[in-house]
């Protein structure tokens, strides 16, 4: 039976793992190689490692991140953060990543959604979009989450889709960082519009939010940094209580 | 020393270092020269089925590789590089593969459709193994249950006297297949853990 995915978040800057609240005030954590391997033993699905900051001077030093990570590490491993060109997603394909996660990059040259699905596979593109209400509508956001596009978030998830993104994950910003509970409404919307698998991102907070998420129909996986860097909820322990109460998930030794 | 075809196809890094991992000697090639002095040879694959076949014939190396597959040399296909295995696809149109296994690779989205099944195409994410053949050599010391990763959207049909194992996603998918010396995972064994890794040094220890 397929099972439900859970996926620690690493956000990177400077070769670090780090961790904000509504994206703002990050702190500090964690080698990002010791975290990948820890959150391997312990059962995580999948990782994703999101380049925060990804300007050209860091770039060298995350590939390098990325490549020792891949090289010990035997769980699928998403890469996101400053992916704007074909030659991003080549970079970051060559050092190990198995998909590309484009969120500002896409928005600002849509196009790259299906040349990126043409050359790589669609498995391999996966549409990132941190989404927040203004006025009643789910707009997209860029830039980490500051600046509001305008573009309307259900059309933008189904122009992708139509283009060959492979999965699509949702962060709202609306609960990002609060720890209240996965947006299950905003989840909800998205889950009607597109067919393709669904990640959540964004708040988080407890066991307890990863069985409400996964009640949902349409969800395939849930994401989450803080919870499992501060160790709050062990995905071990998350694991056993999804499977007690009839979630299917993979459980490790 | 295993022998890694290089054809522009796939995420070669991940599956020389689970070897390196493992402690496999490996080399990533696209020379017949190679594949002639390699134990064993693995075909990667991921993308399109007409794409990927064309990029092998372009190597050169199709007759090589018939030739040390029908000498009995160990043949590893891994997801689209198990379905080149087969007869014919039907991805995009009608595909000539290797056919090393009987078989036809269909696609899923149809077979749902046929079956009045709502299930999300790729067939993405860990799914259990279900054995069929447990003395494939490839299931030696796996449990069944055990998990594995899937991506993918085609899958390997009328072949069940090749299956080593399947899993359940609406129908029965061909995860692990066998004929003789000539293997393939639809799942990928680099990207699923432990039992990945154990999946690869079964075939390593041939």
């Amino acid at each position: 039976m397929l099972t439900k995915r859970i996926i620690p978040c690493l956000d990177i800057r400077n070769g670090r793992v780090v961790k904000g609240k509504n994206f703002k005030n990050v702190n500090d954590v964690e080698d990002p190689v010791k975290m990948a391997a820890f959150y391997d033993e312990n059962g995580a699905d999948e990782l994703v490692f999101y380049d925060i900051t990804a300007s050209v001077d860091e770039r060298p030093l995350f590939t390098d991140i990325l490549k020792k990570v891949a090289s010990q590490i035997f769980i699928p491993l998403t890469v996101g953060g400053g992916i704007n060109t074909l030659d991003d997603f080549d970079r970051v394909l060559k050092a190990g990543a198995d998909k590309v996660s484009v969120n500002s990059g896409a928005v600002k040259d849509p196009s790259l959604i299906n040349k990126a699905a043409k050359r790589y596979g669609d498995q391999c593109v996966v549409l990132s979009m941190d989404v927040a209400r203004v006025d009643g509508k789910y707009h997209v956001f860029t830039k980490g989450g500051r600046f509001d596009s305008g573009i309307d978030a259900l059309q933008w998830a189904k122009m992708g889709e139509e283009n060959g993104a492979g999965e699509i994950v949702l962060n709202s910003i609306d609960t990002d960082g609060v720890k209240k509970g996965f947006d299950l409404e905003m989840l909800y919307d998205l889950s009607k519009v597109v067919s393709i698998p669904i990640i959540a991102s964004g708040g988080a907070g407890g066991k307890e939010d990863f069985l409400e998420l996964f009640r949902l129909e349409g969800i395939d996986a849930g994401l989450a940094a803080s919870i499992f860097h501060f160790r709050e909820v062990s995905i071990k322990e998350l694991k056993t209580f999804l499977k007690n109460n009839k979630v299917p998930v993979r459980t490790v030794g | 020393m295993i022998a890694v075809i290089d054809y522009g196809v796939g995420n070669l890094f991940s599956i020389s270092s689970s070897l390196d991992f493992i402690g496999i000697e490996n080399v990533i090639t696209d020379r017949a020269d190679v594949l002639k002095k390699a134990d064993k040879i693995i075909l990667p694959g991921v993308g399109a089925f007409e794409d990927a076949m064309n990029k092998l014939k372009a190597t050169g190396l199709i007759p090589a590789l018939n030739k040390e597959v029908a000498s009995g040399k160990p043949l590893l296909g891994i997801c689209l590089g198990m379905q080149l295995l087969f007869d014919v696809s039907y991805e995009y149109g009608e595909h000539k593969g290797l056919s090393y296994i009987n078989g036809k690779v269909k696609s899923l989205k149809k077979a749902f459709e046929d079956a009045q099944l709502n299930l999300k195409v790729p067939h993405m994410g860990w799914n259990s193994l279900i054995f069929q053949n447990s003395s494939c050599p490839l299931l030696k010391n796996i449990k069944e249950g055990e998990y594995v990763y899937f991506v993918h959207s085609f899958y390997a049909a009328e072949c069940c006297e090749s299956v080593a194992a399947f899993s359940r996603y609406g129908i029965d998918v061909s995860a692990i297949v066998q004929k003789n010396n000539v293997f393939g995972t639809q799942f990928h064994p680099e990207k699923s853990g432990r039992i990945g890794l154990n999946i690869l040094k079964n075939f390593c220890s041939l």
